[in-house]
């Protein structure tokens, strides 16, 4: 069917209907946003593709991908959700670097005088899916198999149980965790081979080992002292650098390290 | 209250083996952190006494060996010297393989290679280190 809007439609722009003309806000600038696609059903080898989008200072990356899905393909597929950094879906790497593409502004990208061009592809080390999404089955794969729930042998409680804020204060750093698979997928051990638990998980055991409540730390330790866990750290600190909580990564690796050598927790 | 939380065990079952309980990753990244600091003074320290002491390598001969080798003391060092390195060397590189083979088969052959020429080169320093003799003819 034809989509040419006749003469005789009085109806606005917006409300005709077909593709909308995409919107140039004021005040925008162009900026290239090369992204990396691949689609399964099509393409054997993933391929890059640049799009103009307009672009305002106070924009964040997901907007611009928003752009090019609502306004030039349809067909772009990303995953996001609160578009707040607190759901940790859009992990993808801009620029290189793993970020949550909803957490980026575009003030800190333009380059001043000269066109910008900003490079949007999936998060490394997963299977890709489909152009931004990644299968995301390993990374939780590694977190479940730590265990990341509180164990407590014996009877339970009648009452709350109680923590001082000292004994809060250990593992407070590893609760803010959203599980983005920032830090896992930019390690380099990981990218490797993918069997090592990777930094997100051991940052979720972290959480559990020294919570006083938790009676589930020795089981937790005995899995990270395998070949596949914290032992094939090599301190690189890609984990710290790319998560978007500011968790201190590395050093929640470092604190298991540290228990394990001491046999202290 | 236990079976529930027996319930909660591996929710869909993880595909990992269960943890072996085992030290020996603990116990190797603990000696690449010794010998590493060891191999630092061992090797700086033959290479002073090989390179830069006394015109370094000039004068350097089958005599200057034997002399040293005399020593217990330098036989020590360079015994140390010799274990710790390809020790230290091995272990790196067998956690290089670990990382970067893909198929079981490969890391088993690269593993295979390793270890047998480890053992060779150890074996023949230590042979030589320990039975070393200063009175054949040097030419
Ligand atoms: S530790 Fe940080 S980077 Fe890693 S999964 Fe959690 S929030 Fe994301
Ligand atoms: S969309 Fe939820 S963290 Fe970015």
């Amino acid at each position: 069917m034809s989509r040419a809007v006749s003469s005789e439609d009085t109806r606005s722009e917006a409300e005709r209907p077909g593709p909308k003309p995409a919107p140039v806000p004021e005040g925008s600038r162009p900026v290239s946003v090369k992204i990396q696609r691949f689609n399964p059903e099509f393409d054997d080898e993933p391929h890059w593709e640049t799009f103009e989008v307009p672009a305002l200072p106070t924009d964040r990356v997901l907007n611009l991908l928003h752009y090019v899905k609502w306004y030039l393909d349809g067909t772009l597929a990303f995953r996001r959700s609160c578009a707040h950094g607190v759901c940790g879906s859009d992990a993808v790497q801009i620029n290189g670097i793993n970020r949550l593409a909803c957490k980026v502004l575009l003030k800190d990208m333009l380059a001043a005088g000269k066109q910008t061009t900003i490079t949007v592809a999936p998060i490394k080390g997963l299977p890709v899916q489909k152009d931004l999404c990644v299968d995301m089955e390993p990374f939780f794969e590694a977190f479940k198999a730590v265990k990341p729930y509180l164990i407590a042998y014996g009877n339970e409680p009648s009452r709350e149980r109680i923590q001082s804020p000292a004994d809060r204060e250990r593992f407070d750093d590893t609760t803010k965790c959203i599980l983005c698979a920032a830090c896992t997928t930019s390690c380099p051990v990981y990218w490797a081979d993918g069997s090592y638990f990777g930094p997100a998980a051991i940052v979720n055991a972290h959480r559990f080992i020294f919570d006083s409540r938790d009676q589930g730390a020795e089981e937790r330790l005995d899995i990270l002292n395998d070949v596949d866990g914290v032992w094939r750290c090599r301190t690189t600190f890609n984990c710290t650098d790319a998560c978007p909580r500011g968790i201190q990564v590395t050093k929640a690796i470092q604190e298991v390290k540290r228990a394990l050598l001491f046999k202290r927790v | 209250m236990s079976t529930e939380s027996m319930a909660l065990d591996k929710p869909r079952s993880p595909r990992r083996p269960a943890a072996r309980r085992s030290n020996f990753e603990l116990h190797s990244w603990v000696f690449m952190r010794i010998s590493g600091v060891l191999l630092v003074i061992l090797v700086l320290g033959h290479l002073f006494i090989m390179n830069i002491l006394d015109g370094g390598v000039h004068r350097i001969n089958f005599a200057f060996v034997a002399g040293r080798w005399s020593s217990p003391f330098w036989q020590f060092w360079d015994l140390s010297m010799l274990w710790l390195a390809q020790l230290h060397g091995t272990n790196g590189v067998r956690t290089i393989i670990n990382d970067y083979a893909r198929k079981d088969t490969t890391r088993f052959w690269l593993k295979i290679v390793l270890y047998t020429s480890m053992v060779l080169i150890v074996a023949v320093g230590t042979f030589v280190i320990f039975t070393f003799d200063p009175n054949i003819p040097a030419d």
